[in-house]
């Protein structure tokens, strides 16, 4: 079921990630991690395949660890809904090279579209700015989401949230790597890190 | 109202050795809980120049965080109590698929002289729970052997990617004490 003048998800992963020089994406549980990939594999793409909840946390770690970095989750609103109370732990640490883009189909669509808190009462960007991220964006636009996508940038105005308003279309899956351990050390070996 | 057997006049030094430990192995992430038994550690990490405490809402925000740090190249170590441990289970599935080096401290309720059973059947478990996720355990029940166990669990952790769990004895912390 998809609703009218919201935006493509494919076309808003793409935009983010258009033109993203050195910034380390990480995708959440679902369908956001396929739309990463469907904008093509990247060496600093971090999928999720499991462990829900945890992109936003994954971000932060990595954001404190290279401070000059920018760092960019994209998930989706199951997955930021159930990890809410990082959005606190990152307004704490303030992190100015995080950002944090939520794909907001109202719905949980890898488990058969069942409705999600945010069609009806939780509102993403108002938890977030309460949270202490000041940077906070209902987008609902593809212009706002080339503004978002051309922030993410810089470094030292984050952290910064925004929640995008997808259709709630099912697309084709487009499946990155399963292999979470090549995931992060291809990471690791991109910003020069050697294995143990 | 209550008094700990750790209050500040009888502050124990183990916390000290254990800070020693993690700035020897430079930890830079400290993602914690608050909790009285690591109190006197997270004043030492607060106050430290290089490593980073961070509070947490739950304890799985940790493992998840320290595998971010590890992705950008940094150590860390992940302080909670039993009953956060828990609250980790699904997360801590990310360890062995990622493969990331984990250490984490656990101080212990539950146990030696615990007065309130609500903390029994998580700290009773803790040990389970982590051998059953793929985490080893080692124990520390008293302060002279907390550097060699520190030494041993870092060194296993983060030299040889075996993730590690070190249950700090509530017979070492000393249990909590209620007074009206």
């Amino acid at each position: 079921m998809s609703k009218d003048n919201l935006l493509d998800r494919r076309q808003v992963v793409s935009t983010l990630l258009a033109n993203r020089k050195d910034v380390v994406a990480i995708g959440g549980l679902g369908a956001s991690t396929n739309d990463m990939c469907a904008a093509g594999d990247h060496a600093r793409n971090f999928y999720l395949w499991g462990g829900m909840g945890g992109a936003a946390m994954i971000g932060l770690g990595l954001a404190l660890a290279q401070p000059k970095l920018p760092v960019l989750v994209i998930t989706g609103d199951g997955e930021m809904l159930m990890g809410m109370g990082s959005l606190a732990t990152i307004g704490l640490q303030k992190p100015s090279n995080l950002s944090i883009a939520v794909l907001d189909n109202e719905a949980y669509g890898e488990t058969g579209g069942q409705t999600s808190h945010t069609s009806a009462a939780a509102d993403l960007v108002g938890v977030a700015r309460a949270c202490g991220i000041g940077d906070s964006r209902a987008v609902t636009t593809m212009a706002e989401v080339e503004a978002f996508a051309k922030a993410v940038h810089d470094v030292s105005a984050g952290p910064r949230f925004a929640n995008m308003k997808i259709d709630s279309a099912s697309l084709e899956r487009i499946l990155p790597s399963r292999d979470g351990t090549y995931i992060l050390n291809r990471i690791r070996g991109d910003l020069g890190f050697q294995p143990i | 109202m209550h008094a700990r057997a750790d209050a500040a006049d009888t502050a124990p030094n183990w916390p000290d050795d254990i800070f020693a430990t993690l700035q020897r192995f430079d930890i830079r992430q400290v993602p914690y809980v608050p909790d009285a038994g690591h109190s006197r550690l997270i004043q030492r990490v607060l106050a430290s120049s290089t490593m980073r405490g961070i509070p947490l809402t739950t304890e799985e925000e940790g493992v998840a965080l320290l595998a971010g740090a590890w992705a950008g190249g940094q150590r860390g170590v992940l302080l909670m109590q039993s009953s956060g441990v828990g609250n980790c289970i699904n997360m801590l599935s990310l360890i062995p698929i990622l493969r990331f080096p984990f250490l984490t401290l656990v101080t212990m309720r539950g146990e030696w002289g615990e007065f309130n059973p609500w903390q029994v059947p998580m700290g009773s478990t803790t040990q389970g729970v982590f051998e059953l996720s793929g985490v080893q355990v080692l124990r520390a029940s008293n302060a002279a052997e907390v550097p060699a166990v520190l030494e041993a669990a870092a060194s296993q952790a983060y030299n040889a990617l075996t993730p590690t769990a070190v249950l700090l004895s509530q017979r070492l912390i000393g249990a909590k004490v209620f007074t009206k």
